[in-house]
């Protein structure tokens, strides 16, 4: 693979992964955000096999696909199926509050988009260091990767659906992934895996407190949740 | 040492934790010829525990309308037993050889390994040995079935191995994996009882302590790369003592950006600002022996970290940066800690802001960073874990006893129930460090270094004493109005489903350690060593 070519297809495939997140923020309906999600798991994919392809590294090639497995295929699944099952019930009981989508976000979707335009910005100025410090079209792409990660936290904390939180939560974390991937060509492969089985982890457990949330309260609208305060 | 022993001996505080999870997990399911081995390993531990089982008949009178016994619960012992002696024969071994290693170097046993070790043991031993009992009223109680038990068994073991796991790694990217585990283990046992508000705790602590140990994990990342570009070899960047050996060639920019994430990526579990928000509802909502756990060992376990990674920022940026972070962050949490403190109507989410209070002085005690502070803060952690974990064991009693955990409806619990209620006011008392408990020598060396250390430190001192009196009062107001006093209801019978041995050897330990560290001055000073305080 040619220098040239090889940094067009890295710089596509960062941009996709960026460009996945602000769709995911413009988007209510949760089943088109969690497609949108399954697409930035490709596209992260993408990076590390580009990275492993350009090195000659066969490890990275086969976390690449280990991670398009499991972000774009495993974890959009579970949720998937969080999702039927909360539709299911609503058909069900014809009930009138629509679950499935992201109602009433904190902060309206013209904000949430000039918010992501002035995080990713603020990540561009955060990762000068990083880049300075070894600049490869790789560390180059970087803030890509920060910019992500802010986003990811930006969707947590403004969305009230408990699924909608799981997917920042995601975000946050295929961002960190990202900014490993370009930086050093992935951390150490125990690390990778014990990262991985954490997040699956993570978002089976969170499933499964959806269901309970929803048992105890009727409502995956995180803003219910106010018993415990002081 | 020889390398097997040692290996051994790093790999047990883990490994047997995790066996005993699995014995539990085991019997429920159809038993299969493979299970052998750990069926055996339960009827072992069975056999170890008889003795145990033997003092609390002792101490429990024969005049029992006693709950059933299930001997099993008192399997759990197992692990702690283990933990304490491999921490202990380590300690041996690293006061006079200097740290082990094993697995090329992914697990290793330093100073502070024995030492926290050693605590997650003494906590655990507490918390295992009160659970039995409390887990028989809450059966009897029917908020307890067979099965939820069970899970309760499996999932406490497989905490302590993830604790202990993040304690003897070496490894940096495993210690975050470790750390990760433990929220994800204790969640489901925050959200046992399923009750609005403890699955409430429980979605906000798996949110925020992932989220915010993700940021940690982010700037491992960052430490990584700047270790890498440092020309450190893939398999050893994120080795914790090569890391040390050759931090003055990380780049300091990069750097640090790491340690600040880092910082707050483990604060968040060690319940610091800014992300600290779940920590009175985790602590508040989790059965009795899961809170004392949390807080009395997780909360160090995640500051462990912080302390690892500190050693490596003053090396490549100079003891000023994570100096005036780590103040600024003690600051904060504490003046919030003795806010929330006055306004407490709970009794153990008042425990919780007592353990922030404590978490912000042990960050303190970092943040000046003398030899002199840096005993303290290890000596703070194992005198508030003892300390918290009986106190939070007999709150967990007390809430059995009065079925509610509002401060407002205790009165005169020392004429209903002398027993939980004395053991609640002493670990009170310890926690507000009145001698001879341990925290009033930790408490008054972080005040000595404090002052020592030039005006800035100084400043930081004074102001955190005044605040430590402000939370002083709140406590002591709150305890002093549910012990005293003419006892309302009528005296409840307490001896029966209540293992004082425990809570009495916890309360012993920590009042003995503030008397004087005996055969532990050895390891503490090494400990304190190897984080720093040379």
């Amino acid at each position: 693979m040619s220098g040239s070519l090889y940094t067009q297809l890295l710089d596509l495939a960062c941009g996709g992964f960026l460009l996945a997140a602000v769709i995911v923020l413009w988007r209510r309906e949760l089943a088109s955000i969690i497609r949108v999600f399954a697409l930035q798991g490709v596209a992260l994919a993408a990076i590390a096999v580009l990275l492993g392809a350009h090195e000659g590294r066969g490890d990275l090639v086969g976390v690449g696909l280990g991670v398009g497995i499991l972000r774009a295929g495993l974890l959009p699944y579970l949720m998937r199926r969080a999702l039927t099952v909360i539709d299911a019930d609503r058909r069900r009981y014809s009930v009138a509050v629509t679950e499935t989508r992201e109602t009433q976000p904190l902060v309206n979707v013209a904000a949430s988009l000039l918010t992501a335009a002035l995080l990713t910005l603020l990540a561009y100025a955060a990762a000068r260091p990083l880049t300075e410090l070894h600049a490869t079209p790789a560390t180059r792409a970087l803030p890509v990767g920060l910019a992500v990660v802010l986003i990811g936290f930006f969707v947590l904390v403004t969305r009230r659906r408990a699924l909608a939180q799981v997917v920042g939560f995601l975000l946050l974390d295929n961002g960190i992934t990202a900014t490993a991937l370009l930086a050093t060509s992935g951390v150490p492969l125990i690390v990778e895996l014990g990262v991985s089985f954490d997040v699956l982890l993570a978002v089976l457990v969170l499933q499964i407190l959806t269901t309970r949330v929803r048992e105890a309260f009727g409502t995956t609208d995180i803003d219910d949740l106010r018993e415990l305060h002081d | 040492m020889n390398t097997t022993a040692s290996a051994v001996l790093l790999t047990a505080p883990a490994a047997v934790p995790l066996v005993v999870a699995g014995a539990y997990a085991l019997p429920r399911r159809r038993p299969r010829p493979s299970a052998a081995p750990l069926a055996a390993d339960v009827i072992e531990a069975r056999r170890q525990q008889s003795a145990q089982g033997n003092v609390l008949v002792a101490e429990a009178p024969a005049r029992e309308r006693a709950p059933q016994r299930h001997p099993l619960d008192w399997a759990g012992l197992l692990s702690p037993v283990v933990i304490l002696v491999c921490g202990s024969l380590l300690a041996a071994d690293v006061v006079d050889h200097g740290p082990t290693a094993s697995y090329s170097g992914l697990l290793r046993a330093d100073a502070l390994t024995a030492w926290m070790l050693l605590v997650v043991g003494a906590v655990a031993l507490i918390a295992c040995g009160f659970a039995p009992a409390y887990l028989a009223v809450e059966r009897s109680a029917r908020r307890a079935t067979e099965q939820t038990v069970w899970r309760y068994h499996v999932l406490v073991q497989a905490f302590l191995a993830a604790m202990c796991l993040a304690v003897v790694t070496a490894n940096l990217g495993v210690l975050w994996v470790a750390v990760e585990a433990t929220t994800i283990v204790t969640a489901f046992l925050v959200g046992h009882r399923r009750t609005r508000n403890s699955v409430e705790a429980a979605w906000k602590y798996v949110v925020i302590c992932s989220a915010g140990i993700a940021l940690a994990f982010l700037g491992t990342v960052l430490i990584y790369y700047a270790a890498r570009q440092a020309g450190i070899a893939e398999a050893w960047a994120l080795d914790w003592p090569t890391l040390v050996a050759r931090a003055d060639r990380l780049d300091p920019a990069v750097t640090r950006l790491g340690i600040t994430l880092v910082v707050l990526g483990f604060g968040a579990k060690a319940g610091l600002v800014p992300l600290h928000a779940w920590l009175p509802d985790a602590h508040g909502q989790a059965p009795a022996p899961v809170s004392a756990l949390m807080s009395g060992v997780l909360l160090s376990v995640a500051f462990a970290a912080i302390l690892r990674y500190r050693v490596i920022a003053d090396a490549a940026l100079g003891a000023g940066f994570t100096r005036a972070l780590l103040a600024g962050i003690a600051l904060l949490t504490l003046a919030l800690a003795a806010g929330l403190l006055l306004a407490q109507r709970d009794y153990k989410r008042m425990l919780a802001y007592s353990s922030m209070e404590h978490m912000s002085l042990i960050a303190l005690a970092t943040a000046i960073g003398s030899p002199l502070a840096l005993t303290a803060a290890l000596l703070h952690i194992a005198g508030h874990g003892l300390a918290k974990s009986v106190a939070f064991c007999a709150s967990g009693r007390i809430q059995q006893i009065t079925g509610t955990t509002k401060i407002g409806r205790v009165r005169g619990l020392l004429a209903r129930a002398p027993a939980p209620a004395g053991a609640f006011g002493l670990a009170v008392a310890a926690l507000l460090a009145f001698p001879p408990f341990s925290l009033f020598a930790s408490e008054l060396g972080i005040a000595r270094a404090g002052f020592a250390a030039g005006a800035g430190p100084a400043w930081a001192t004074a102001a955190t004493l005044l605040l430590v009196l402000v939370a002083f009062a709140a406590l002591a107001a709150r305890t002093a109005r549910m012990l005293l006093g003419a006892g309302t209801g009528a005296p409840a019978d307490s001896s029966s489903s209540f293992t004082v041995w425990p809570l009495l050897l916890g309360l012993a330990a920590c009042a003995a350690l503030g008397v004087g560290t005996g055969p532990l001055t050895d390891v503490l000073d090494a400990a304190a060593q190897a984080i720093g305080g040379r």
